[in-house]
């Protein structure tokens, strides 16, 4: 890393000109969901609740050694749900304006005199609410000036140049740095907030051989700018794998076992993901419909959603609906533990919220006991697939179709690259007949998985 | 002259007169500085939406904001507000302004640019062209002629969504461009179940007008019996083929091919930059002789048409290939300077908050004369897609995909079964080589598009006729 994070005081947060400064206090943005809160009381509304945020941030281009772009962000929402008994309406503007928030509180109210009762409608049960949190190490700003930025840029991209020969064009490299505040209040009495903070380093380069260009990436991210890769690895990394893509071809159709490389295997973990969550379960739209208690994958497979892990990019001490987080297993020896609810989709299946308003955080594969080459190994012959392009999911029914680009295996070693394939299964089946899942965990995300292998899928070519 | 209703959204409540935008200009902009504007947005939206036969959700968004952006050479600096105001606009202009040398202090006369052309679409607020109560009565009526039509639907959720939205660019020449811009949009899911098996089928429309279009030549209704038909069908699908074979594609919204397989590849930047499968490649054959696509802007109600881009440029129809062979790529300002050619109208931004770059409006392919049924007949062994979710494109190595939603064998020159959904994969500059049949049906898709490139998404439409393409890799999982 070529530069060193600053820390920044908490008492400096709010001075004007100060790097990644927040323009709104923590006390202003609370004072602006109370004032929203008494609105909708105003109103009639018997429940709301407020959502206040706000984020600065800074994300600066480079390309071919030179600026490309230089883009301040400056971000602030206020959004509002209100109940009348079972009526909800919702609203939410950019605009801080004191007219503005009148207006939006209106709006809700407004929409909440249509929308029709349902019965499942409301707040969640005060006994799930969060009452105090952990500091989950969020909030970690970088004082990367925009010079600071150019340099680290100009050095991501310059790496990867000098790393191939192949490498004759770039789409540039890019240096993102952002801090956010948001605040939660209720009219149970909820309050909440807390600052957080996320930068990343990435870079795109084109590579050209006879046959044409192919283009890769490479990025990291973290909450923290000390835990970034290094710039020049970045760039190297990115070109490594631009130029291993030259001289692509099609395979022949044919069966043949797959393995996923950890970024592409985060993919079907987010198909799982969306399965057992609350509204893919009551909209009956879930390939995993009433599944809890079956048995989703094979004995040996755990995953759990570990939202309370410090300084990881998913984590969140509260949901959506200030129902605290928790730890806790979704898959316990390939045994569906849980669905992700919120209180609606809980009071809907007549269970519990698990507090996943806003989604699932930091689900997390446990790893086996072989790295990546061992995987590769055990595969023997067979296809690593290292991109997927396209949408080719079927929710409802696990049907899967994606476009593929990667490399054909033989005796565990890399022979050629492959594009231009199809791999086509159901998640149902690939689920039950995943093989083995590699140590090579990629944590760029919310979804932590190593490789995984699955027995077989049909490849589809010339 | 101005449009009423944006200096009264945009300019009035900050005071803003042609003083304060000549100072603002002059503070962005100089001597030094190639473009870039001032982009002033106002956006109301709403969504309502129907589950378990109750509209029981709906919500309503407002954003306004006001972006600037300095653009010298190659680079842009860019910085925005959601406060209009002098103060907060001076401080983004400075902080743009910050990829040139020193700060500027003289003034540029603001000059209204006049609609080269009638209007594209009604500048009324959609939002207000029904009563709430008359939104919910139509979702309902969607919901029970769902459910009316086959007692196997066992689940309908559909979805109605206004935006009304007031532009407003001031450029670095002191050209002022407004435009308001309607759009409406109309989705209805269904799930049908038997014996156990569920499928889903979608369906829905929409474009630049107001809602009452929903109300007339029964379209809601339409969208309705058409989502629980694809539905129906699909609960028959077989295991869909795996492997290389000949391909019909239905007219209208299979276009999507267009738009991936050649569409992105031909957007400015990615030419200008040459990190494009077509860099380089205008007079080239890269299309059948017979093939003519065209991206146009300017279809009257279109959800992907424009009276003026995101730069204040009129929209246009640009001629991507004619006959088979490329004749130019579609452009925003920036591209086009650096390419030494003209806008064509294509600069998008998804928001005040976002840069524009070279995006598509409504990208179709010119009818042919072949019948439909003669296609059909015409193929012993291969696939016939009518419907389609979403595409990809891999713009460098020229490879995308776009997946079928509904499908069928073609056995001896007839349509025997459905076949799941799959995902069809190709080689852009070369799919269409292989297009051997033209149909004489060209249509345009029914308002359904977003694209999204960067991160940002924006309306498009897509079309053409049913086309018979001499073999594309479709992504089943029965291997011949």
């Amino acid at each position: 890393m070529s530069t060193s994070p600053e820390r920044v005081s908490p008492e400096s947060l709010s001075q004007d000109g100060e790097v990644q400064a927040l323009s709104h206090s923590p006390e202003s943005l609370q004072a602006r969901v109370q004032r929203t809160l008494e609105a909708a009381r105003e109103r009639g509304a018997s429940d709301a609740q407020a959502v206040v945020s706000h984020s600065v941030g800074l994300e600066l281009g480079v390309r071919k050694g030179e600026i490309e772009s230089l883009e301040h962000e400056r971000d602030q929402s206020l959004s509002l749900i209100v109940y009348f008994g079972q009526s909800k309406g919702a609203a939410s503007t950019t605009d801080f304006s004191d007219q503005a928030l009148i207006d939006t509180v209106e709006a809700a109210c407004r929409i909440a005199r249509y929308t029709e009762p349902d019965p499942y409608a409301g707040m969640p049960d005060p006994a799930f609410k969060a009452s105090d949190w952990e500091d989950l190490d969020l909030d970690h700003p970088w004082g990367c000036s925009a010079t600071e930025a150019t340099e680290l840029a100009r050095a991501i991209e310059a790496a990867g140049f000098a790393a191939d020969d192949r490498i004759e064009n770039s789409e540039g490299a890019s240096v993102s740095t952002r801090r956010a505040m948001a605040f939660l209040g209720d009219s149970q009495g909820f309050m909440g907030g807390y600052r957080s903070t996320r930068h990343s380093l990435s870079c795109a380069l084109v590579a050209r051989d006879a046959a044409g260009m192919q283009r890769d990436y490479a990025y990291t991210v973290a909450r923290h700018a000390g835990d970034l890769t290094a710039a020049e690895a970045i760039g190297r990394e990115a070109a490594e794998r631009t130029v291993r893509r030259l001289g692509g071809r099609k395979l022949s159709t044919r069966t043949c076992p797959v393995l996923f490389a950890p970024e592409m295997a985060r993919t079907l973990i987010g198909s799982f993901t969306r399965a057992i969550s609350g509204p893919a379960q009551y909209r009956e739209s879930s390939f995993l419909l009433n599944a809890v208690g079956e048995t989703v994958f094979p004995a040996w497979m755990q995953i759990e959603e570990r939202p309370l892990t410090p300084r990881a990019l998913g984590s969140a001490p509260f949901d959506g609906e200030g129902v605290r987080t928790r730890n806790r297993p979704l898959i316990a020896d390939g045994v569906l533990q849980s669905y992700t609810l919120d209180s609606y989709a809980a009071r809907r299946l007549g269970l519990e919220t698990t507090g996943n308003a806003g989604g699932a955080r930091n689900v997390t594969v446990a790893p086996g006991d072989k790295d990546f080459d061992a995987l590769l190994s055990e595969m023997g012959t067979g296809f690593l697939v290292t991109e997927l392009i396209g949408q080719g999911v079927n929710m409802v029914t696990g049907d899967y179709s994606r476009g593929a680009a990667g490399f054909w295996v033989e005796n565990g070693e890399l022979q050629y690259p492959v594009e231009e394939i199809t791999i086509a299964g159901n998640l149902k089946d690939m689920f039950r007949r995943m093989a083995a899942v590699g140590t090579d965990v990629d944590r760029r995300g919310n979804i932590h998985t190593g490789s995984i292998l699955i027995e077989s899928m049909t490849v589809a070519g010339d | 002259m101005i449009d009423r209703l944006a200096q009264q959204t945009l300019l009035d409540p900050a005071g803003l007169g042609d003083s304060e935008l000549s100072t603002l200009l002059g503070t962005t902009f100089g001597h030094d500085i190639d473009g870039g504007d001032c982009y002033f947005q106002f956006a109301s939206q709403e969504g309502w939406s129907l589950e378990d036969g109750i509209v029981k959700s709906a919500s309503f968004n407002i954003e306004r904001g006001v972006g600037i952006r300095v653009v010298r050479g190659e680079q842009t600096g860019f910085a925005y507000s959601d406060d209009i105001a002098m103060p907060a606009m001076l401080e983004a202009a400075k902080t743009a302004r910050s990829i040139a040398s020193a700060g500027q202090s003289g003034r540029i006369a603001v000059a209204s640019r006049s609609p080269s052309r009638p209007a594209l679409y009604a500048p009324d607020n959609p939002l207000d062209s029904l009563d709430e109560q008359t939104k919910i009565d139509l979702l309902k009526e969607v919901d029970a002629v769902a459910r009316a039509e086959d007692s196997r639907v066992t689940q309908v959720m559909c979805s109605l969504a206004g935006v009304h939205e007031v532009v407003l660019v001031l450029n670095a020449r002191g050209e002022l461009t407004t435009d308001v811009r309607p759009l409406v949009r109309l989705n209805v899911q269904v799930i049908v179940e038997q014996g156990g098996r569920r499928e889903s089928g979608t369906s829905g429309g929409g474009g630049r007008f107001g809602y009452q279009y929903f109300r007339e030549s029964d379209r809601a209704a339409g969208y309705a019996r058409e989502a629980v038909r694809q539905a129906l069908v699909n609960l028959e699908a077989r295991e869909a083929p795996a492997g290389t074979m000949k391909v019909v594609l239905g007219p209208g919204w299979p276009g999507v091919l267009l738009h991936e397989a050649i569409g992105h590849g031909l957007e400015g930047d990615f030419n200008r930059k040459g990190t494009s499968a077509f860099s380089g490649r205008v007079g080239e054959q890269v299309a059948a002789k017979g093939i003519t696509i065209v991206d146009d802007g300017t279809l009257e109600g279109r959800r992907g048409s424009l009276n003026v881009d995101d730069e204040g440029n009129p929209t246009q129809q640009t001629v991507l290939i004619e006959d088979g062979v490329l004749r130019g790529y579609m452009q925003d300002e920036m591209n086009a300077r650096l390419m030494g050619t003209r806008s064509t109208g294509n600069g998008r931004r998804e928001s005040y908050a976002r840069l524009p770059m070279p995006r598509m409006t409504n990208t179709y392919m010119l009818g042919g004369d072949a019948d439909p049924e003669e296609i059909l007949a015409s193929v012993d062994d291969g696939l016939y897609a009518v419907n389609f979710g979403g595409g990809q494109v891999d713009i460098t190595s020229g490879k995308f995909v776009f997946s079928a939603s509904e499908a069928y064998r073609v056995e001896k020159g007839k349509v025997t079964y459905p076949v799941k959904g799959a995902t069809l994969i190709g080689n852009g500059p070369d799919v269409l080589t292989r297009v051997s049949m033209i149909g004489n049906d060209m249509k345009l898709d029914s308002g359904i598009g977003t694209c999204g490139k960067e991160g940002q998404g924006v309306p498009v439409g897509v079309g053409q006729p049913t086309l018979r393409i001499d073999g594309m890799t479709v992504g089943g999982t029965q291997a011949a």
